[in-house]
């Protein structure tokens, strides 16, 4: 391992995330990782990693770092006008750094949250089987914490790339202001029989509270069906899961809450995730009703279309 | 009278998890069922699961798409609830928590003595006096949903959430009580405190209990609070 990237400006909420913190969702600690899991995945291919690499993942505004030592390093996910030593340099491709250099990430022109990887990952100590970063309990990443000015950023062994890899025009996702999610109804489906047509006709709007642990929107309120309570007895909660507050405005959970006494409408599909983080306020989302089936063949092409994404980048 | 359902109730939630819902309500023999199917499932995961997590009435799974499907684990919990009865299902564990109740460590232990015209002797000898059942596990790391406060103790929170709360401070609101595992802000009466360190992300164990578990109160005085906060958290 050694001192890669010498933090000039942290931009306000930029954490190291990899897969995800499994194996402790019973004892109330959330999975946490990166929440596009799909940048996040064919940011460390670019750079040769396992694909469970630790990465830093940037929010709206990035950081500018000084380079300390030669590596490869790649930026998927949202366009955020990168530059190297004042020169543009584009997303989704690898990209050879050395000491002295410069890495500016300035703000997100299209989608909300950029992933870089580096040779070798993101050097942090994993903490119970991740190196992902909870703010909130402060676990993992760089000491529980964001990015603060001044910070060494270390990387682990790698083997640096003897060819530029990049990710082919078709395989990149666009990050418009129109997003359609698909969803499955459930699980508590039956507290919104009158409503649901609401729910999958309606355009709602992202708020400004969005964050790790969920997306607030705005738009038509849903409300349970006469006779139903407001909210359920507590149970375990999963990243795309739509739940109903009191006050009817939906709220999309990410990745960094257990548990929740709110009814869920609806369930994001895994494949549609990403795109919940990609999105800005002001963003309009639309929910299309797909069936448990459908939704496992998404899952399917999904993994299939990820084995050729590695079988081109290896 | 329990709300355990006749036949568990699967729910769909999303293409990732299941589900398994064994009673409509917070109920002891339901939570009980709960503990036992979880304890049976994770003996060995059916093929594709990956996680089984309990609540208080119900048990999510979370299986691998590409390696089964609802109806693959629907079957299997239906034939592992087939077992349930034969089943030898472990005893709950009883886990000692040591509290040091009021001074500086439980600065709303008087309020909840007067509010429930009782003497401070009499609201620790009644809290200490039961095993709470650990309900489920959820909201943040260790924090648990215990069951069981005598009711001569349920006292309202307070009016003004304090900001922050010491780890380990030990609290009850309405009808429940419970534990910070890490500092946070709350409006939970604070009694008492404990020095034993409830998440340690770096121990080899991080938790010191598991939902099913029952955790009774051990009432400490300062001295030995401070000693073993000394050994905990070096």
């Amino acid at each position: 391992m050694s001192d890669l990237f010498l933090v000039r400006t942290p931009g306000p909420y930029t954490t190291v995330q990899d897969a995800g913190r499994f194996g402790y969702l019973d004892r109330g600690v959330p999975p946490s990782g990166a929440l596009d899991s799909f940048a996040y995945r064919v940011a460390n291919l670019l750079v040769g990693n396992p694909g469970d690499s630790a990465v830093l993942e940037i929010t709206m505004v990035g950081p500018v770092l000084d380079v300390l030592a030669e590596a490869d390093i790649a930026l998927t996910g949202a366009d955020m006008g990168m530059t190297l030593n004042g020169l543009a340099v584009a997303n989704w491709q690898a990209l050879r750094v050395r000491q002295g250099d410069v890495l500016r990430i300035p703000k997100a022109r299209r989608g909300c949250r950029a992933y870089l990887a580096v040779t070798g990952g993101i050097d942090v100590p994993p903490v119970m089987g991740s190196r992902s970063t909870l703010v909130r309990a402060k676990l993992g990443g760089l000491e529980g914490r964001i990015l603060k000015k001044e910070d060494v950023i270390l990387r682990g062994e790698g083997v640096l790339l003897s060819t530029p890899r990049s990710l082919p025009g078709h395989w990149i996702p666009d990050y418009g202001p129109d997003i359609t999610l698909r969803a499955i109804p459930g699980p508590q489906d039956d507290y919104f029989t009158k409503e649901m047509e609401t729910f999958f006709g309606a355009i709602y709007e992202v708020s400004v509270e969005t964050d790790r642990m969920g997306y607030r929107l705005k738009g038509p309120p849903i409300r349970p069906d006469e006779g139903r309570p407001e909210s359920i007895v507590t149970e375990p909660i999963m990243p795309g899961n739509v739940q109903v507050p009191a006050d009817g405005q939906p709220i999309i959970v990410l990745v960094e809450q257990t548990t929740g006494g709110y009814m869920k409408i609806a369930t994001v599909v895994t494949h549609d995730i990403p795109r919940v983080a990609q999105a800005m306020w002001g963003n309009r989302i639309r929910f299309e009703k797909v069936s448990l089936d459908e939704a496992h063949t998404l899952y399917r092409e999904q993994a299939e279309r990820m084995r050729k994404i590695e079988e081109h980048l290896s | 009278m329990s709300t355990l359902y006749d036949k568990p109730r699967i729910r769909i939630c999303g293409d990732r998890a299941i589900i398994v819902e064994y009673g409509a309500e917070i109920d002891r023999a339901v939570n009980e069922k709960v503990r036992a199917m979880a304890a049976l499932l994770k003996r060995s995961l059916p093929a594709g699961v990956e996680a089984v997590i309990p609540a208080y009435r119900s048990l999510s799974l979370l299986y691998n798409p590409l390696a089964t499907s609802t109806d693959q684990i629907a079957k299997t919990v239906e034939a592992r609830e087939a077992d349930f009865r034969q089943a030898e299902i472990a005893k709950p564990r009883v886990v000692e928590i040591p509290v040091c109740y009021g001074g500086e460590f439980g600065p709303d232990l008087e309020i909840v003595a007067d509010q429930n015209h009782l003497t401070i002797g009499e609201v620790i000898a009644i809290h200490t006096s039961v095993d709470y059942h650990i309900y489920m596990i959820g909201f943040a790391p260790g924090f648990c949903y215990l069951g069981g406060l005598d009711r001569r103790l349920h006292t309202p929170r307070r009016k003004t959430p304090r900001t922050k709360l010491p780890a380990g401070s030990v609290g009850i609101a309405e009808s429940q009580t419970g534990m910070y595992p890490q500092d946070s802000p709350g409006g939970w009466q604070i009694i008492g405190r404990t020095p034993r360190r409830l998440f340690a992300p770096w121990r080899e164990e991080p938790f010191l209990y598991q939902a099913g578990d029952r955790v009774r109160f051990v009432a400490i005085p300062e001295e030995t609070f401070r000693q073993i906060r000394e050994m905990e958290w070096q």
